[in-house]
Formats: structure tokens, sequence, C-alpha cells
């Protein structure tokens, strides 16, 4: 009796969930960098949690690890991650993979419009095939590589006038890459106030995409292409083309004589720690960062400017940033795309941005007081609108560390030439996309 | 007493178990004892490995899994033998593994020999010798890093006060000439009191009566050195070989934390190499034959060196 009467207890408790579980709160779990707008979204994320009665958990990795753990965990269809702010590259691989989930369907029905973003960081975050309208991540976080500057330095009469008298021109924020090498030259090794000061903080890390994500900074502004024909994958004379071996160049002049000694193997934190304890004049690094750092009481403030990558033969900035997808093997999915209804919201956008965080959202970046909001907010406007990006393939991981092996040999070790390291970029590139039968 | 030990745990086994073995063989008893170890050694060690060389002849990619693998024969080992990265990586390998062991059989087997000298507070002097090898090789490699920088960094300052050069004009871990040392230099410092321990191990199992016997046929010390202390402590140091051996030829660690392999591919070891093929670029089956390669080099080149200090301490 006592049995029957504890087995019809268990049922009705059982049914009893059953019956709630759509409405269940559930224990949702977020993967992204470690960095400051990892911050931002956690204090976000709070006004979520109040109004679903979601409880939302992070996996933060920094950066260094971050593509080695999270892409470790979606090949093993771990169940760690319900969303996650992947890097832009990933998207080829987690759509053909199978590790996100598509939200053509889900953004129809919730009436969310690709519209609503902007149109750099839909085509970079969210589609795959690139540019078609199918949809793997909603834009979360909009990103790209841009400079800072120590302004109190650079309105020094002291400084201008010697300056002026090594170049014969104003000192100020440089209006092309060659500027640029220039005053981070003038800078190197300089004394100000009793202490040697650097040129220029730059990306030189091999491990995982600093140098890429560094030259192609350089790349860019002198109008590099993957391919001649793009989706033809034909390689030969874009990628190894005489202006890429010019920027190739620069970018290995700026490195043997404007970086503090050392710098062999430098990322983001490197940038940010040379800037901050006062021994480089300019520094690049991704725009988000830049909340911190004009925050920051030493170096910030009145100290610091920004300026967007400077263009050469064009226009062109390293693309950053990422979209928040679900993963495809988690078990919490509506769930977690009650998340992303919530996030492309245009006021939950206004207030990511108004925390730290780089909305994607036109109501956001169209708004007339949005370039007067933040110092660096006009810049990364105008970033934004000339921003290219490494290669999305699913074979993004081959074809990046191909790259880093080849600049680092050259730029780093003095290996062979800028066009030695090109042709052989283009071999191993070539080697890949004929293992993915894409060539 | 033996038999009294047996008497005592026969006696301990409880009957209901004692009963059902008693009816068992010996073989089968042994079995009993061996079978779980075979089991684990089968499952953990060589169904591994004979998986690896089944990958080692596909083109599977373990983040590809939706694609279909195919099986490409001896294609993955001909690449390595071409592949000039893999020939690279060998002889940053080699240049470690060779200059490693040479310092520390040198300085260790020297220390050894001064440490052997009774003096006092030589065992103060041990245990500060052997602090290194205690240390975690991440914790090594970030303190180290921080002595080979060239702004703040205290090795580059002993250098400059010993040479009168500039501390910031030369970059141990970013430049391809010193990169490769600079690495040896920390493993020496981290493993030669591992070394020194097993020769002190070893010069201490010489009986004072042989050295007696010596003195008494009036042999100098340099012979005694040479005639005795070396000889019977060489099986013990070829064995502190053998395990620096294979340890430095899978190092990873240290070296990660260091350099990363840099300078461009200057220090990328051979382990180094086989996790970026295998976890990074993810091509499981060109790297399961890089593993295959490695693994039947360490073995061969093992095997070899056993041997051989077989005969050593046969002599």
């Amino acid at each position: 009796m006592k049995t029957l009467k504890l087995a019809a207890a268990g049922a009705l408790a059982l049914s009893a969930a059953t019956i709630t579980s759509p409405a269940q709160a559930e224990d949702l779990t977020l993967c992204w960098a470690a960095w400051d707008p990892a911050n931002a979204l956690v204090e976000l994320s709070k006004e979520f949690e109040a109004q679903s009665g979601h409880k939302m958990s992070f996996e933060f990795v920094p950066w260094p690890n971050f593509a080695d753990r999270i892409l470790n965990e979606l090949n093993s269809g771990g169940k760690l991650c319900d969303l996650l702010i992947g890097d832009s590259q990933w998207i080829g691989g987690g759509a053909e993979n199978g590790h996100y989930v598509k939200l053509n369907d889900f953004f129809d029905k919730e009436g969310i419009s690709m519209g609503d973003f902007a149109d750099a960081t839909v085509y970079a975050y969210s589609t795959w095939p690139k540019g078609t309208p199918n949809y793997y991540a909603l834009p979360a976080m909009g990103d790209a590589n841009g400079w800072f500057y120590r302004k109190d330095w650079f309105a020094r009469d002291d400084i201008r006038a010697a300056f002026k008298e090594k170049t014969g021109r104003e000192l100020g924020e440089p209006k092309t890459q060659k500027e640029l090498l220039e005053i981070a030259q003038f800078f190197q090794g300089r004394e100000i106030d009793g202490q040697t000061v650097y040129g220029a903080a730059i990306f030189t890390e091999r491990g995982s995409e600093g140098i890429t994500m560094g030259v192609t900074g350089a790349l860019y502004p002198w109008g590099f292409k993957y391919e001649n024909t793009p989706g033809k994958y034909d390689m030969e004379g874009a990628v190894n083309s005489p202006e890429a071996v010019e920027a190739l160049e620069f970018y290995k002049e700026l490195y043997k004589t404007a970086t503090p000694p050392g710098y062999t193997n430098a990322y983001m934190g490197e940038s940010l720690d040379a800037f901050k304890s006062g021994q480089v004049a300019l520094a690049m690094n991704w725009f988000a960062f830049f909340p911190g750092l004009y925050a920051d009481p030493s170096t910030g403030g009145e100290k610091i400017d920004f300026f967007v990558n400077p263009p050469q033969n064009n226009e062109g900035s390293t693309l950053g940033g990422q979209g928040i997808s679900v993963v495809a093997y988690s078990d919490k999915k509506d769930a977690a795309l009650e998340y992303i209804k919530w996030f492309a919201q245009p006021d939950v956008q206004a207030k990511w941005w108004g925390l730290g965080g780089y909305s994607a959202h036109n109501s956001v970046l169209n708004d007339p007081k949005f370039p007067e909001s933040a110092p660096f907010a006009g810049d990364f406007l105008l970033a934004m609108q000339n921003v290219k990006d490494f290669w999305q393939e699913p074979a993004y991981a081959e074809l990046l560390l191909a790259m880093q092996k080849r600049l680092h040999d050259y730029i780093v070790a003095d290996q062979g030439t800028a066009q030695e390291a090109l042709d052989l970029l283009v071999e191993d590139w070539t080697e890949i996309f004929q293992d993915e039968g894409k060539l | 007493m033996s038999e009294k030990t047996v008497d005592r745990v026969a006696g301990a086994t409880p009957v209901r178990i004692a009963r059902k073995i008693r009816g068992l063989s010996d073989r089968a008893i042994a079995w009993i004892f061996v079978g779980p170890t075979i089991f684990l050694l089968l499952a953990i060690n060589i169904f591994p490995l004979i998986w690896t060389v089944n990958l080692s002849f596909t083109n599977f990619k373990a983040n590809r899994i939706n694609r279909a693998v195919e099986y490409v024969g001896t294609r993955n080992y001909e690449r390595i033998l071409n592949d000039p990265d893999v020939w690279l990586s060998m002889q940053a390998t080699a240049h470690f593994l060779f200059w490693t062991i040479f310092f520390q059989v040198l300085i260790g087997f020297t220390l050894a020999w001064l440490i052997n000298k009774k003096f006092r507070g030589n065992d103060l002097w041990t245990t500060i010798i052997v602090l290194p090898m205690m240390l975690p090789p991440a914790v090594v490699g970030n303190f180290w890093t921080f002595l080979y920088q060239p702004q703040i960094g205290l090795f580059n300052y002993v250098v400059a006060f010993l040479t009168g050069r500039d501390p910031s004009s030369f970059e141990m871990l970013g430049s391809v000439d010193l990169a490769p040392w600079s690495i040896v230099i920390v493993d020496t410092w981290m493993w030669t009191p591992f070394v020194m321990l097993i020769c002190l191990a070893g010069m201490r199992s010489i009986p004072d009566y042989i050295y007696e016997a010596a003195e008494i046929d009036r042999a100098s010390k340099l012979r005694q050195f040479f005639t005795i202390t070396v000889p019977m402590v060489l099986p013990f140091l070829m064995l502190a070989v053998l395990f620096r051996g294979i340890e430095n030829f899978k190092m990873f660690d240290l070296v990660v934390q260091l350099t990363g392999g840099g300078p461009g591919s200057t220090t990328e070891l051979a382990s180094i190499h086989l996790k970026r093929e295998a976890f990074e670029k993810w091509r499981t089956g060109y790297s399961s034959a890089i593993a295959i390669v490695l693994f039947v080099t360490v073995f061969g080149l093992a095997s070899i060196y056993v041997k051989a200090l077989n005969k050593v301490k046969e002599r």
C-alpha cells in the first residue's frame, strides 16, 4: 500500500513537471571571450533574467584559448554552451558542421529583420554562404581594429616642435599608413619626462590570430584581396600582389623600427599594457577595449584620443566582432531563442551600447546623437563602413594558422622576403582548398 | 616468515570468497589478478594506438564529422616525408634534446660529485638545488618569461652587467638565434637536479671499501674517479639520460609558455607541431601519421638505448 502511494505521488509529480516544462525556468549558459564587453553583457543580461525567469550563467574564455576551447566543445557536440558569441570566422564551420541553429524561421516568426542591423555586420557575422539570406547568428557585437594615442604628448609644444623640425609637418592624427609609421618612428626611443618611450604597440602574436589581425590592418588599406574573383579561390596575383608585398614590408618596418623591445609575441593584452604603462605613443587594438581605455585613470580621459585605421591606397579596417548563435547541441534551445529575441529589441540594443557593448542595430548607429555619445563612436562608424574580414570558410582554422606562420616567419623571424612569404601563403591556401574540394 | 604472512592473508580472506577460489587453478587465479590490468592496458593504450594507426591512413578531420572519410593509403606518410615543417620541427627537437641532455649530464654529474663530498650543510644544499624541479612547468615558463624580458628581466641585466651590453639590446625569446638556447637554459635549470639526484644515488651506492682498496694500491684521486666513480655511476647516468630523453622528446608545456614555438617556427618542437596539426588545424588523419612516426622513432631509439644500458650493466 505504501509502495502504491509512493508510485502515485511520483507519477503526479512527473506529470506536473511535464505540464509545466514549457514555461519552466532554465539555466542558460552563454559562452564568449573573457574581455571588457563580456562584463557589460553580464550586467545587461540581468534584465533578461528578471523578465524571463531564466537564469543566465556565463563561460568566458581568455582570447588566446577562446578558439581552441570553444571549437573543441563544438566539435565534440558538447552541451556546455546554449548560446555562443563565436568569432565571425567560425560562421562557415558553425553552419556547415551543424553546430549552429539556422535562425531564418525563428526570425520570420518573431518579426526580427536583418534589415534592422548594419549591413556589414549582417554579412560578416550572420550569413553563410556569405551574403546569402541564410542566418546562423544575430549581430551581437560590432568591432574593428582601430588606433589610440597619447593626446597629451601630441599636444606638447616641445614634442610638436621636434616633430616639425624632423618631418616638416604638424604632429597630429595620421592620415595615411606611412604617416603613422613616421610618427611611430619619431617617438621610438624618445625621452619623455625622464622615461624612454617607444612608437607603437602592434600585434605580433604567433599562437592564435594576433599577427594576422595586425598585418591585415596594413594589407587592407593597400588594397589586399583574398581572391581575384569572389568565390573562385583564385588567389595567385591577389594574395601576393605587389601592393600586398608593399604592405607586408611596411608592417615589418613598423615592427622593426617602432615597437618596444621584446615585442615579439604581443596581442591585445600586451598592447593595452604597453599603452597603460606609458611605454608607447600609439597602439592598435579592437574598438571593444576603447571604453575601458577612455575610463583608465592614468592614461585615459584627456590623455587619450582615438582614430580609425588610416588609409593608404584605400580605406580599410580589419573586422572584429561577433554574432550570437544558438548551439545545436543545447537542450534548452527554446530558452536560448528567447534570449536572442530579447537581445534584438532596439531598447535593449541601446542599453547594450550604453554599457560598453558595440551594438550593430541601426536604431543605435543611425541615431544622430551616436557620433557624439563617446569619443570613439564616430571613428567606430567610419571603421565599420570599410571593414574586411578574414576567410570565413569551414577550413578557417587551417587558413589562419598558415597565415600566422608565414607572417611570423617573415616579420619576426626574418626568414625570406615579403614576396616569398606571400607566395608560400598562396601555396598553403591552395593546398587547403584542394583538400576541401574547392579547387 | 613469508609462510606466516601467507597463512595470515589466507585466514583473512572471507570464507565465501575462499570457497570459490579454492576450486580454481593457479593459472586461473593469476588471470584474475592480471586480467583487469590487461583490460585497462588494452582499452587505454593498445586500442587507441591501433585506432591511431587506422586514422593515419585516412583524411579524417575531427572538426568535420559530416564529411565522408576516405582511405588515402600512405599519402599522409609521404606528405610527412616531403613536409619541410615536419623536418624543421624535428631539427628543433634534436637541438633541444642534444643540448639539454649534454648540459644536464655535465652539470648534474658535477653537482652530484660535489654534493657527495661530505661537508657541513650538504643536505640543505641538496634541498635548495632540487627546488626547481618541484615547480610546475607552466610556472617555470611564466617565471622565465619575465626573467628574459629585455627591459625589466633579471637575466638580461646580469648578462649586461657581465658583458657591458645594453640589457634591451638582445631578446632571448624573440631572436631566432637565441630562442633555441633560451629554452635549453630553462630546461637545464629545471631538470639538472633530477640528473644530479640519480647520479648521487649511484655515487652513494659505491661501497667505501673499493676506494679504500684503491688507496692501498696508491691509485691517485683522478684514477679513482675514472676507474671507479665513472664506471659505477654510468648505468645510473644512462638511466637518467633515458628518462630525460623521453621526457624532452615530448616536451610541450614549458616551451609553449616560453616561446609558443616562435619566433616564426624556430622553437616549434615536434610535440608542438603535432598539437597544432591535430587540435588547431584539425588534420586528424595527417596528425595521426605524425604521431605514429614520432612513436616509432622514440620506441626505436629507446629500445636500442635500453640494450646498450643492459650491456653496460652486465660489465
